[in-house]
């Protein structure tokens, strides 16, 4: 029996109880820099003003918000490339002296009555890709950095030793202070910190304490993630949300920062002080209805988070399986959300921040961990989402209470569950073929399914190994190509082809095979191969909505940028598609869900106080994202060649693949490249796999040229100025570099489209210089 | 510390009612110290046809669950009380309340509810309000958590 009303005190996880001497820990701290500042107020979402901590100097200072900056980049991710533009250079790379570490908030952030409103993103330049990495997540720290008086803090510099930096909202300083004894682990560390921050010792207190960490994995490897902590009062413990993807724990521990804590004086509902309260809480209350009477018909999201998409993926063929060569398998059914749903916690709130009534942050309470340092121990596991079974499945790993332990140590050593799942399924495969092997990966025995060797390769990787694999395989899918290529291990493009990464990074879980348009959705992207652009596999493939490489582009212009949209604002994009009003779906554009556009529109206009519409909204993602692909292209890589994905992404890699979707791939032939029946029987499966590869290969390049024109961009991927300063992107430094950069190209001649067109076909513009005209 | 395990809860003697509305006036007064009833009242009576219906909390206590920071808790009396001082305004518990009767005036941005004072059972010239005592259990509603419909 399910039971509630439980009063929080007496709320129990059954967790193993620490004792720690927290007097003892914090008296070893030494202040480095202190830093009072007046407390302020926040008007209509803005603090109106940032703050630089340098830890090489250890100097601290406040830096002034202009109206110019909010106009143009509206805030959270716009705030953050904007104060990277402001303070790196294009040959800054991640453990660069004046990389920054960013964490922002948006104007929306830290409103309570909107569900998904506790949102941060955090920027740096990534290990993995060497540019701007973006990343969203939720917890307490983004609202609380706000109410604490920032918009942003952005972090430069390194520190010589461990160091916390506290931002007490309570008393109104910033303070550097080292911290030699506190875990490095997330899961303990977290809580640790909460204890010794918070001004009284009960729950409430521990309650306005969000901590920033990333564990032991992030300082050995470049997947390392970000834990944002969420106090839970009837847990009684620290939570954990993770900026995951791209390295920003790597680049966290790289500065030696082992915590950011902030702290609050106080939380209410109007701390962002809204223009118009009235009007907030009307379309806050409409959204928690709609999810009150339709979220059991729809996602399940408060039952089981967004682990109902495993069995939605299987399937549709889309759950990856095996490194992506099958999307759908046998076994999958034993990792499908019912088995979750029995595990998790149920009833008490889930949402990462207050009033999320979407509630998708499930647990698991008292699991006894399997393997490691904390064997035998019983913790709250946080999780796991979709993208960690769908790791799971990748790795071939179909038990849920291993999928568990492997979402445990990711989380405590700071490592991103996705770019971890992706690359062990890529060596997996590696293993399989004999490319790598038992010596070559230094005695783990990497083959598909073997959980204990997972678990053994994260904890190596958290104790710093020093053998060659794992120092590799920490790096991720890249460098491991390179490496594996280096040694002449393996055919090359095999090994190019099977490792699930472009742009450097991971791809996150989903098989894009037969959907075009989400391949783009990987690949056309800004900061790498992440979900979080575009997700358009059912629009694509199922409901065959966007056939025509215009339509296609027309996708991928507006939803990355509509998406973009909620990491300006400091949002979380689930309440706006993993629910729907009731009769969306007689509405004239059901993928864009109207009445949540609408809603937000009336949600930023009532924090705000301007009034913008629906185009508006579109408009002030446009200018952040095409500023964040000229950074790109400034920083070397932001054009076409970047965004070139591995053909396992696009179709069949390998025989046993393309036997295993005969039926489909033969037909295909016949009814998409006018084969005859007999000419397809008569063909080896190698030379059918040759003529799909190349088709394939030219309908991504064909769609990268829609793409491409429909954003304003030059034939080779690179935004041309007259869009910027169509955009009100006016900033003559950026401009005459994009000029440059196009020049360049053009004397390369690369400015030309990248598909073959054949009779009939057309490119976007016949004149490949069509922006000059403009 | 035992647990309550009855509450009062009000009853409405339809047949009594006239459509005053001196209930919803008292209630206002306790809540926002005003005579203006509608909005700032924590009982509503509407007005269907000839008859009057009333919409007040019963107690049933499912926003306790929706509450991310423990500002709904159930009393010695069995009464669900919102505290005010704790609340932060989401509004998780004004959406999810199955029968609405959790209130939200513009006044303020936190929700109230009835508390059982009795006070509107006072203002009532007509005795059409009562408070009588119920078992929690018959009453106890948990927020739905299935997976599935």
């Amino acid at each position: 029996m399910v039971e509630g009303q439980i009063p929080i005190e007496e709320y129990k996880t059954g967790n193993t109880k620490h004792k720690w001497d927290n007097k003892k820990m914090k008296s070893s701290h030494k202040i480095l820099t202190k830093y009072t500042y007046k407390k302020g107020e926040i008007q209509k979402g803005y603090t109106n003003r940032t703050l630089h901590i340098n830890l090489t100097t250890n100097e601290v200072k406040e830096k002034k918000i202009t109206e110019d900056m909010k106009k143009k980049f509206t805030g959270g991710r716009g705030f953050g490339l904007k104060l990277l533009w402001d303070s790196i250079k294009p040959t800054t790379r991640w453990n660069s002296e004046e990389n920054e570490l960013i964490i922002t908030t948006g104007p929306l952030c830290g409103t309570t009555q909107y569900p998904g409103s506790g949102k941060s993103l955090c920027l740096t330049v990534s290990p993995s890709t060497n540019i701007i990495c973006d990343s969203n997540v939720g917890g307490f720290f983004g609202p609380y950095l706000k109410f604490a008086g920032f918009d942003a803090v952005e972090i430069q510099g390194k520190a010589k030793k461990d160091v916390i930096l506290l931002i007490d909202g309570e008393e109104g300083k910033i303070t550097i202070e080292t911290a030699p004894n506190e875990e490095t682990n997330s899961h303990i560390l977290a809580d640790q910190l909460t204890y010794m921050y918070a001004s009284e010792d009960n729950e409430r207190s521990r309650q306005k304490i969000s901590v920033v960490s990333a564990g032991k994995g992030a300082d050995h490897s470049f997947w390392g993630c970000l834990n944002f902590s969420f106090w839970d009062i009837r847990r009684k413990t620290a939570r954990l949300k993770q900026a995951g993807r791209g390295g920003l724990g790597t680049v966290l521990r790289d500065k030696k920062i082992k915590a950011i804590v902030a702290k609050v004086e106080k939380i209410s509902g109007v701390s962002n002080n809204p223009a118009d309260p009235v009007k907030l809480a009307r379309v806050g209350t409409k959204i928690h209805k709609e999810i009150r009477d339709l979220d059991r018909y729809q996602c399940n999201m408060r039952a089981v988070g967004t682990s109902h998409l495993v069995e939605i993926m299987d399937a549709y063929d889309l759950l990856p399986t095996e490194n992506y060569r099958f999307g759908c398998f046998p076994k999958a059914s034993k990792i499908y959300s019912p088995h979750f749903y029995e595990l998790f916690t149920k009833v008490i709130p889930d949402g990462c921040w207050h009033g999320c009534t979407m509630a998708c942050a499930k647990t698991v309470d008292g699991f006894t961990v399997k393997t490691g340092p904390y064997k035998g121990q019983r913790v709250t596991v946080d999780g796991p989402e979709y993208e960690t079974v769908g790791c799971g499945s990748n790795m071939s790993l179909w038990d849920p209470l291993w999928i568990l332990e492997f979402n445990f140590y990711c989380d405590t050593y700071g490592l991103d569950t996705i770019s971890t799942g992706t690359g062990i399924a890529f060596y997996m495969e590696m293993y399989e073929y004999g490319i790598l092997n038992k010596k070559r990966c230094g005695g783990l025995e990497l083959c598909f399914g073997n959980s204990e060797a997972v678990m053994e390769l994260l904890h190596r990787i958290a104790n710093g190994d020093k053998g060659d694999f794992i120092k590799t395989a920490a790096k991720g899918i890249r460098r491991v190509k390179d490496w594996m290529i280096k040694k002449g291990w393996g055919d090359k493009q095999l090994i190019e082809d099977t490792g699930m990464e472009s742009k450097g990074l991971e791809y996150s879980e989903y098989v894009t095979k037969e959907s075009l348009a989400m391949q783009g959705g990987y690949g056309l992207t800004l900061k790498g191969p992440q979900h979080d652009e575009a997700w358009l596999i059912f629009m694509d493939m199922v409901n065959n909505a966007i056939p025509t490489f215009k339509d296609k582009a027309e996708a991928l212009h507006y939803f990355p940028m509509w998406r973009t949209w909620f990491g300006l604002n400091g949002l979380c994009k689930l309440p706006w598609n993993d629910i729907e009003p009731a009769n969306n779906a007689e509405t004239d554009e059901p993928a864009k869900v109207p009445e949540h556009v609408q809603s937000y529109v009336e949600y930023q206009n009532a924090v705000t106080g301007w009034n913008v519409d629906k185009e508006e909204i579109i408009l002030q993602s446009e200018r952040c994202y095409n500023w964040q692909r000229a950074m790109n292209v400034w920083m070397g890589r932001g054009r076409r060649k970047d965004d070139w994905i591995p053909y396992r992404s696009m179709g069949p890699v390998t025989e046993m693949e393309y036997n295993s979707r005969k039926e489909r791939y033969d037909k295909q032939l016949i009814e998409k490249l006018g084969l005859s029946e007999k000419q397809v029987e008569n063909m080896s499966v190698s030379e059918k796999m040759k003529t799909l590869y190349d088709y394939r290969q030219n309908q991504y390049q064909k769609l990268a040229d829609a793409v491409y024109y429909r954003r304003g961009w030059t034939p080779n991927g690179v935004p041309t100025p007259q869009k910027m300063k169509q955009l009100g992107m006016d900033d003559s430094k950026i401009l005459e570099m994009l000029q440059q950069k196009i020049n360049e190209d053009k004397k390369a001649g690369f400015n030309v489209w990248g598909g073959k067109y054949s009779k009939g076909e057309k490119p976007p513009s016949n004149d490949p210089h069509y922006w000059e005209k403009w | 510390m035992d647990k309550p395990t009855t509450v009062k809860i009000l009853k409405f003697n339809q047949e009594k009612c006239n459509g005053c509305l001196e209930c919803e006036k008292a209630c206002s007064q306790i809540h926002f110290k005003t005579k203006e009833g509608k909005d700032k009242s924590a009982i509503k009576i509407i007005k269907k046809g000839n008859i009057y219906e009333m919409n007040v909390c019963d107690q049933r206590g499912l926003c306790i669950d929706m509450c991310p920071v423990g500002a709904l808790t159930r009393r010695k009396n069995g009464v669900v009380l919102l505290d005010k001082n704790i609340c932060i305004g989401c509004q998780a518990c004004v959406g999810f309340c199955p029968i609405n009767a959790m209130r939200k005036s513009d006044a303020r941005i936190e929700p109230f509810k009835c508390i059982s004072c009795g006070s509107c059972v006072k203002a009532c010239p007509e005795q059409a309000l009562e408070l009588v005592e119920v078992k929690l259990d018959n009453i106890k509603q948990v927020v739905y958590h299935k997976q599935g419909v």
